[in-house]
């Protein structure tokens, strides 16, 4: 964060205190504890996964969203069927904006939304029925490879047992049918809903397919969404370094490469919220080991890069890596030396996901400007404070009634990849494998950071530092600019992107240049109000 | 092909319409008794349609709420909201969840406001919206009903002297689900009229700001508590909309209750339902149709004439939400457009009946699908070839697969900018909407000539 320049900040602990007097005691108490002003002299915890507070505004989605909308969302030879009155899957039809490439035989069905549009008499009586019709008419219609049932919060009141229709009717058909129990109610954000799809992926398809992808170096991507063409940056990427990629959980993806994913060497944690617990299961199971990997900024794209070289220790890679590295970066330098002199300085807030407010204060960085506010949406304690916290981690109520896998190794599919010597030797050379440090410790003295922000404390934060740029979705958009800061979205990158590797970042930088310097924000106070002498004028600006 | 799952749903759930109705109140936040997911995705669809902060609360049910109830989630909620936007007036409005566990709210908002007063505490209206039956439309309609009936039982024990002047006329207006420049038009003409118009609902403004200096926890904007109040006193009643005569609407329980009288009408599209529109506001208010309505009406009939050798003959799909679809598919058969398939997501008795009479009043055949999805739709259209589409944003795919336009009206419309300002209403609403139908039509052949035309 080296070009970051010195600015003088408001006193936080005064701000926190402003912001918490608007709360009831019992709601300040608690959400004092999700907001910390950091110091990193030091270990501050901050509360996090914790319910939201009912009344308090909050950005969270629900199981369902997660489950459906985010993880399963961006595969697109899966049908996904939506057992439940019809707003759910209205509202998750294709709003998100993972893209996809089928090719021309491929199959693709992220355009359609498939709802049992449960009525009145369904409640009542029961829904299992309508959705074993709606699974049989799915499948004359499309003759797909996988139907996914997914349950919404009636299905589990009424009992509805979709496990076993998806059994019944996977047996009937003979294809891969299998449900996800992701009713709205359950966890305490869209969290818990990655947690049910990933494990059921993991249950039902991974490890069906042994059919091995020819390459040298063998690796998934894990957590990564393809918001914005993201996913086709890094594939490119990747296949001008030399690496193989078998699957990607889950942008661009599709469910043969699921099926076949524990066929890799090496898997990538892009976010680390959404997935981790995959590539724990996955190096249980099939030996593969894993690493935090970060494709969000220029200087962490190159480092990632050669972190996978380091770990396949081949020298031809090594070049290559390095070869991709070079061809990448003069434009990358151009962009930043064009942008900085309008940036530089400039504050910035981010709050979403469960990594992305941790990745993007990389690109922030690189065009020297200084996140001053952070905080995640959904994530957990270790996305804060780092893994070193998992062995304090109390399970509590909610997480509890999120599934838990218990995984043994595969005793035909499991292969050590690297021995615990090779491993050490890795770590030596500054390959951390199984490492992720979180968000705080990369923070600035006296920054915020903000868990399961509000719209509140959102105003508040923007009143008092007034940033050059709030990121956050499209909920917060329109507040945000009403309170005449700028505001870039990044769970849909606001239509725009990809920001992604290299090419990604020049696309960020530039377009945080036309954001944050746009002539608009002066427009707002008409002349009238500064100047009421002045009539008319002649001279054009 | 009939089937049983929904493929690419034509309506959305009934909280959100009941959402939308209280933003269209002043000082009010909506509350949904449910999962968060609820308020989330509702904002999410309000707020890429009109492009505004729209503040939706929760109750944020968990597995524990859905299993003992959700009374304390709800008066966690109601204190929190009050404490944080001191609003005037709460909506609650129920979702799936709570309606499936059957939470009795109304007893447990008895039993808050009992607790904490009902004297100091923010007005909260209860709306029953469980999405597993009936659409969007069925929840806004609802709501509407019910913020009219809580405000009649108020207002009937309050001082009469509080109703102000009674001289002057005064309308209700139930206006639909139209966009906010339709509430602001609307508006104009009732008070060109000489009467004070009192909308139910009027986000015409908190849906459809300014910019602001300073920010504002709740938009302004928004029909007040105090006219709310004096609804009873409503010298007339006007009720938007073909769908509410099968209904027991908002109109028709205060027609009942105070007497004064109730105008049912379909929107306000193209000529015809625009001079009923118009006839009734000239009966009502006893005065002349004021000459600058009687020359856009003037100026669109003159269009009408000039645009015919585009549209003759054309034919259209119409979808979107039932009172919608039927006053635009009366327009188009009088601009000599052939609605050849009328379709909506809801149940929509009313809107067959009077497309059945449309049909036979101008000898076109008509294609009516209710409950219909827009998989369904597409093979229809497919057989009857369109020439355009008319309808929300979600019509684009086949817009796309059939390569012709799609004018966008009703909601959502998530891939226009604007569409609180498009103007769907009388004669200067009607007229926008007919060039920009002309224009999409002349826009294709255009691009479909191979001289490259720029005389169309």
């Amino acid at each position: 964060m080296e070009n970051v320049e010195k600015v003088i900040l408001p006193d936080g602990e005064m701000i926190k205190e402003d912001i918490l007097a608007k709360y009831p005691p019992k709601v300040a108490k608690k959400r004092n504890k999700s907001m910390v002003f950091n110091d990193p002299s030091k270990d501050q915890p901050i509360q996090s996964n914790v319910r939201t507070v009912p009344g308090i505004i909050t950005q969270r989605g629900c199981c369902y969203a997660g489950c459906k909308g985010v993880v399963l969302g961006p595969t697109r030879d899966i049908i996904n069927l939506t057992h439940g009155p019809i707003g759910c899957g209205f509202y998750s039809w294709l709003t998100r904006r993972n893209q996809t490439r089928p090719g021309p035989k491929g199959d693709n069905y992220m355009p359609y939304c498939f709802s049992t549009d449960m009525q009145d008499d369904n409640i009542v009586f029961g829904g299992e029925k309508k959705l074993k019709e709606a699974i049989q008419e799915a499948y004359d219609i499309f003759h797909p490879k996988a139907i996914g049932i997914f349950a919404t919060c009636p299905v589990g009141l009424i009992g509805d047992d979709i496990h076993s229709v998806a059994k019944e009717m996977k047996e009937k058909l003979g294809i891969n049918i299998f449900g996800f129990s992701c009713e709205g109610y359950k966890g305490v954000s869209q969290s818990a809903g990655h947690h049910i799809a990933n494990n059921q992926i993991f249950k039902h398809v991974v490890g069906l397919d042994d059919k091995k992808k020819k390459g040298k170096f063998l690796i998934n991507l894990l957590g990564e969404y393809n918001i914005g063409g993201d996913a086709f940056l890094i594939e490119d990427l990747f296949e001008r370094c030399g690496l193989t990629l078998v699957s990607t959980f889950s942008g661009n993806s599709s469910i043969d490469q699921f099926a076949n994913c524990h066929t890799a060497d090496l898997n990538l944690v892009m976010c680390h919220r959404s997935i981790n617990y995959v590539a724990d299961m996955m190096e249980k199971k099939f030996g593969i080991p894993w690493m935090k990997i970060n494709f969000i900024g220029a200087n962490a794209s190159a480092a990632s890069l050669r972190q996978i070289g380091k770990y396949f220790d081949d020298k031809d890679l090594y070049q290559r890596i390095e070869k991709v590295i070079a061809e990448e970066m003069p434009a990358v330098e151009a962009a930043r030396k064009e942008v900085m002199p309008h940036t530089k300085g400039e504050l910035a807030m981010i709050f979403v996901g469960g990594s992305r407010a941790h990745h993007y204060q990389e690109l922030f960085a690189e065009i020297g400007m200084r996140t001053i506010a952070a905080g995640y949406e959904f994530a957990h304690k270790d996305d804060y404070e780092g893994r070193k916290v998992l062995p304090s981690l109390k399970v509590d109520a909610d997480s509890r009634n999120i599934e838990e896998l218990v995984v043994e190794k595969d005793p035909e599919r499991y292969k050590l990849r690297k021995t615990q010597e090779e491993l050490r030797k890795l770590e030596k050379s500054g390959v951390r494998m199984k490492e992720y440090d979180g968000m705080i410790p990369e923070m600035v003295n006296k920054s915020f950071i903000i868990d399961d922000i509000s719209q509140h404390e959102t105003d508040m934060l923007i009143a008092k530092y007034k940033p050059a740029v709030f990121c956050a979705g499209i909920k917060e958009k329109y507040t945000v600019q009403k309170n005449g800061v700028p505001m870039k979205q990044l769970h849909s990158y606001d239509y725009g992107g990809p920001f992604a590797v290299f090419k990604g970042a020049v696309n960020f930088y530039k377009e945080m240049d036309r954001t944050i310097n746009s002539r608009v924000w002066g427009l707002i106070k008409p002349p009238w109000d500064s100047n009421p002498e002045i009539t008319a004028t002649f001279v054009l600006e | 092909m009939n089937t049983t799952v929904t493929r690419n749903p034509c309506k959305l759930c009934s909280p959100l319409g009941a959402s939308l109705v209280f933003k269209g109140i002043r000082g009010t936040i909506p509350l949904l008794h449910g999962s968060q997911g609820c308020a989330t995705y509702i904002r999410r669809y309000f707020i890429s349609h009109f492009r505004e902060p729209v503040d939706i609360a929760s109750s944020n049910f968990v597995e524990t709420t859905s299993i003992f109830g959700g009374a304390k989630n709800l008066c966690e909620a109601l204190e929190n909201i009050n404490e944080q936007y001191r609003p005037e007036i709460i909506g609650v409005a129920t979702t799936c969840l709570s309606e499936t566990i059957g939470d009795d709210v109304p007893l447990f908002l008895n039993n808050f406001l009992k607790k904490k007063g009902s004297e100091t505490f923010p007005d909260i209206i209860f709306v029953s919206t469980p999405s597993y039956s009936g659409t969007h439309m069925d929840g806004f309609h609802s709501a509407v009903k019910s913020i009219v009936e809580y405000y009649s039982h108020l207002c009937e024990s309050a001082d009469s002297s509080f109703f102000g002047d009674r001289s002057e006329k005064s309308v209700a207006v139930f206006p639909n689900f139209v966009s906010p420049a339709d509430i602001r038009h609307l508006k104009e003409i009732i008070l060109d009229f000489g009467m004070k118009p009192v909308f139910v609902p009027d986000y015409s403004q908190t849906l459809d700001g300014v910019s602001w200096n300073k920010y504002e926890k709740i938009p302004e904007g928004g029909t007040s508590r105090e006219n709310l109040m004096s609804l009873r006193e409503a010298s007339f009643l006007l009720e938007l909309g073909n769908s509410l005569t099968g209904m027991d609407s908002a109109g028709k329980f205060l027609e009942s209750k105070f007497g004064s009288k109730n105008y049912g009408l379909g929107l306000p599209i193209g000529i015809d339902l625009t001079d009923d529109f118009f006839n009734s506001l000239k009966i009502i208010s006893g005065r002349k149709i004021p000459e600058k309505y009687i020359a856009q009406r003037g100026r669109l009939v003159d269009a009408y004439c000039d645009a015919h050798k585009y549209l003759f003959g054309k034919k259209a799909v119409v979808f979107g939400e039932e009172d919608m679809v039927v006053s635009i598919a009366q327009f188009l058969c009088e601009i000599g457009v052939i609605p050849v398939l009328c379709a909506s997501g809801a149940k929509g008795s009313e809107m067959r009946k009077a497309l059945q009479q449309l049909s036979q009043k101008y000898k076109n055949e008509i294609v009516i699908r209710t409950k219909a999805d827009f998989v369904g739709i597409e093979e229809e259209a497919e057989i009857l070839k369109p020439d355009f589409l008319i309808g929300n944003s979600k019509g684009y795919t086949l817009s796309r697969k059939l390569g012709i336009p799609l004018v966008r009206v009703g909601f959502p419309i998530h891939d226009r900018f604007g569409a609180s300002r498009i103007l769907h209403l009388c004669y200067k609403g009607t007229q926008e909407l007919f060039d920009r139908i002309v224009n999409a039509i002349v826009a294709k052949k255009q691009s479909e000539s191979e001289a490259g035309y720029t005389y169309m």
